[in-house]
């Protein structure tokens, strides 16, 4: 499986333009895409479905700051283990447990324009663990894996709220 | 300065051929065909003219009727004259809610668990075979109009249809004899058109309600690639639903006027079913619309229906799209003024509430300059060109999603998502599971599709039992189980037991559609029922599909068989060709099969250099395009 930096020709960092990632994203698809292959051989056609199914796997890790951040010390050799290991700091804990009442309260009172505020504050709070997830990563990266576990806690309640959101709008 | 391409001699390159495909949407309520010809997107008329082929098919004791004149039948005939077909593709029978109001013969297939069908004077109908005869006579229009066999088909799909409706839609096409390019979604087919004729640029949604689907898409449109950021949608809910509200209408209007009103009769349901939706059409332009006929049992119906009283009767229609219109653009995290436009794409959308409430909805206009009717065809044909490689160069390139998550039942009748919808296809997932018990050596695995928690509530689209698991402690099983969506949107599973590389064989039985036994049978029943015939048939096809492979292999050698494959590689090749070109002269059908499976096989390696290569050819263009700034 090659590298998705080396696959997009982009520098193995944090750091990441997300326009030079789309635009890198868009020509190889270009090239490898099922739809130019319709007339090829199934053999080049099977090539060009497993091609162009990793380059849509790499531009999705690639493009999520968690996906990414958790890529880059797989890279490394560190696993974030978020499956296993949810030990989390007290602060953190607290917080979590306020935004799940926040969530309850919502549902109880229907009140969709509360969830969007939460989801606004957790962009907040996520947008600062990512700035510091991009120091750790190569100076402390076992400090970034414990980094990465709240950000996947976060992008869960995010995926809650949301699905909340969805089910109150039916 | 560009080479001369100068070809080896005795191997030249086939001369530059137009090849003749198509586009076709296959509609609830009409299916069209069109095709791009002198470079513009056409649709294909009928000898009488008409664009629109009414999705209407008549069974008659050794005919079948297609199209305006079997819709001319539809209330002398209703039980043999099969309409809205597309809402039984990929169905079972308890599915169909309100098949109290369809006057239809259904069946359940006990073979095929619970595919229902249609009793009809000619024998029992599949929904797949009655969309084939669409498929059919568009075929027939196409290859009359173009004079010439078709190469391939771009067929539309509502891109909130699951994975058992497209299978079923693919079965149609391939028991029409259509070589179906690609199926595509039907709003990304009308984005193609209508942004290629607009040079449209930025986020883009489509709103499409046809005559029995409705689905939401939002699509970036930039530089030719039309990327699908999000699609939601009903694929139980279009116009039919506005004129069986009005239908209902007129029966409680009539009910409370006639003592001891008896049931309908199938002839009376189809003749009201017909008025409501004259009525509905009517109400377009006019203020109101009377309703005026003679039913079987003397007593007429004599009714007015304002616009306003239609608006009240379906108001909560036009309500339920919204709801996923709201999802989608949530998926996509956009908000409303990031939108550049709404284009409106079926005839459905052509009730002025529909389109007051789009416009309130997204705070805009919505576009209109492309017939709702007709888009959808126009941009499939655009797409079947350039796969058939009548366009090379061009920019155009669909990134098309999921419209439903995939998932595996768990524990407690628990959904375990393993590709969440919105994925860019194709894509791939795996998903590791272990035993329950000591020495197990076999797990069934359950394929389902859909948003909600319980099993029971998504669809079910295959079970399958995975055998000869190597028999070991509870849990030291690593079964891994690899859902593949294809570029179609169609699923493939395969499983694979981990700590000792033991493949199990398994074959995913589709729950719903056709398997490809009855589909073989059933092509083999059209072929005519002399052996020789199908022998013949059979032959044709293995040596049209050898042609076209040794056609895609030479063109492949032409263009990199020098730079990646040395003397030996190539003669190894070479000999393959010429021995499958030898059979491809002989009658066996099976051989020429297997020497074209080993003609395949033989070029796997030159095809992952050939992909390897198109990889680094992608990005080392970015040196020119950041020299031409």
């Amino acid at each position: 499986m090659q590298n998705y930096f080396a696959l997009f020709q982009l520098p193995q960092q944090f750091e990441l333009d997300i326009t030079v990632l789309d635009a890198q994203y868009r020509k190889l698809q270009a090239e490898v895409h099922p739809d130019k292959f319709v007339n090829a051989s199934p053999a080049e056609r099977m090539q060009s479905m497993q091609m162009a199914t990793q380059v849509n796997e790499a531009y999705q890790v690639l493009k999520q700051p968690t996906s990414r951040a958790r890529y880059l010390l797989q890279l490394q050799g560190i696993a974030t283990d978020e499956e296993n290991n949810t030990a989390m700091p007290g602060d953190f804990l607290m917080a979590q447990m306020e935004w799940r009442e926040a969530m309850d309260d919502a549902r109880a009172g229907k009140d969709i324009p509360a969830l969007d505020a939460l989801l606004k504050e957790m962009r907040t709070q996520a947008k600062a663990l990512q700035q510091q997830v991009a120091n750790e990563i190569m100076a402390a990266p076992t400090q970034a894996a414990l980094t990465v576990r709240k950000l996947r806690f976060i992008d869960k309640v995010s995926e809650d709220v949301n699905q909340l959101i969805a089910q109150l709008e039916d | 300065m560009a080479l001369l391409q100068i070809s080896e001699p005795g191997l030249s390159p086939a001369p530059h051929q137009h090849k003749l495909a198509v586009g076709i949407d296959l509609g609830t309520t009409n299916s069209l065909v069109a095709t791009v010809r002198s470079g513009m997107s056409t649709v294909l008329h009928d000898e009488h003219g008409h664009a629109l082929l009414p999705s209407v098919v008549r069974y008659l004791q050794d005919s079948i009727i297609v199209g305006h004149e079997a819709q001319a039948a539809q209330s002398l005939d209703p039980v043999n004259t099969i309409v809205s077909v597309k809402r039984f593709m990929g169905r079972a029978l308890h599915d169909i809610t309100d098949r109290a109001h369809i006057p239809y013969h259904f069946v359940e297939n006990d073979s095929s668990q619970g595919i229902l069908e249609i009793k009809t004077r000619a024998g029992l109908k599949s929904p797949v075979e009655i969309s084939a005869e669409i498929l059919k006579t568009l075929k027939a229009r196409a290859e009359k109009a173009l004079g010439g066999e078709l190469t391939g088909a771009v067929i539309t799909v509502p891109a909130y249809f699951d994975d058992a409706q497209r299978q079923a839609t693919k079965d149609a096409a391939r028991l029409a004899g259509l070589h179906v390019l690609r199926l595509l979604n039907e709003p990304t087919a009308a984005a193609v058109a209508y942004g290629l004729d607009n040079a449209a640029e930025g986020v883009y949604v489509i709103y499409d309600l046809g005559g029995g689907t409705f689905d939401i898409s939002i699509l970036r449109l930039s530089k030719g690639v039309f990327e699908v950021l999000a699609t939601n949608g009903d694929s139980a809910l279009g116009g039919d639903d506005f004129d069986h509200r009005i239908f209902c209408w007129v029966l409680d209007q009539v009910r409370s006027k006639t003592k001891d009103f008896k049931p309908l009769s199938e002839e009376d349901t189809r003749l009201l079913l017909t008025k409501a939706r004259q009525a509905k059409e009517w109400l377009t332009d006019n203020h109101e619309a009377n309703i005026v006929c003679k039913l079987s049992n003397g007593a007429l119906v004599d009714e007015t229906l304002s616009v306003a009283q239609f608006v009240t009767l379906t108001e909560h229609l036009v309500i339920k799209t919204l709801s996923p219109t709201r999802k989608a653009m949530r998926d996509a995290g956009l908000s409303i003024d990031e939108i550049k436009g709404v284009v409106l794409v079926g005839g459905a959308t052509r009730m002025p509430h529909i389109r007051h409430a789009v416009q309130a909805f997204f705070e805009q206009e919505p576009l209109t300059n492309l017939d709702p009717d007709k888009v959808v065809a126009l941009g499939a044909a655009i797409q079947a060109n350039v796969l058939a490689g009548n366009r090379s160069g061009d920019e155009l390139l669909l990134l098309d999603i999921t419209p439903l998550s995939l998932g595996l039942e768990t524990m407690g009748g628990l959904v375990e998502k393993v590709i969440p919808r919105n994925s860019t296809l194709p894509i791939a997932r795996a998903q590791d599971f272990t035993t329950y018990k000591d020495g197990q050596t076999a797990m069934a695995i359950h394929v389902v599709q859909g948003e909600r928690e319980l099993v029971s509530d998504c669809r079910s689209l295959a079970r399958f039992e995975l055998r000869g698991i190597p028999p070991m402690a509870a849990g030291a099983a690593r079964i891994r189980v690899t859902f593949q969506v294809d570029a179609d949107g169609l699923l493939s599973v395969s499983a694979r037991e981990q700590t000792n590389g033991v493949e199990a064989n398994i074959t995913v039985k589709p729950s719903y559609g056709l398997n490809e036994d009855q589909i073989t049978s059933m092509l083999k029943d059209s072929f005519g029922a002399a052996e020789s015939d199908k022998a013949a048939r059979m032959l044709r096809e293995a040596v049209v599909d050898a042609q076209r492979l040794i056609e895609a292999i030479q063109a492949a050698l032409a263009e990199d068989g020098d730079t990646l494959l040395n003397a030996d590689e190539r003669q190894q090749i070479q000999t393959h060709i010429d021995a499958l070109l030898a059979l491809c002269q002989g009658t066996d059908s099976h051989a020429v099969k297997q020497a074209s499976d080993a003609l395949n096989h033989a070029t796997e390696d030159f095809a992952a250099k050939r992909m390897d290569a198109s990889v680094q050819k992608a990005l080392a263009g970015k040196n020119l395009d950041s020299l031409e700034l």
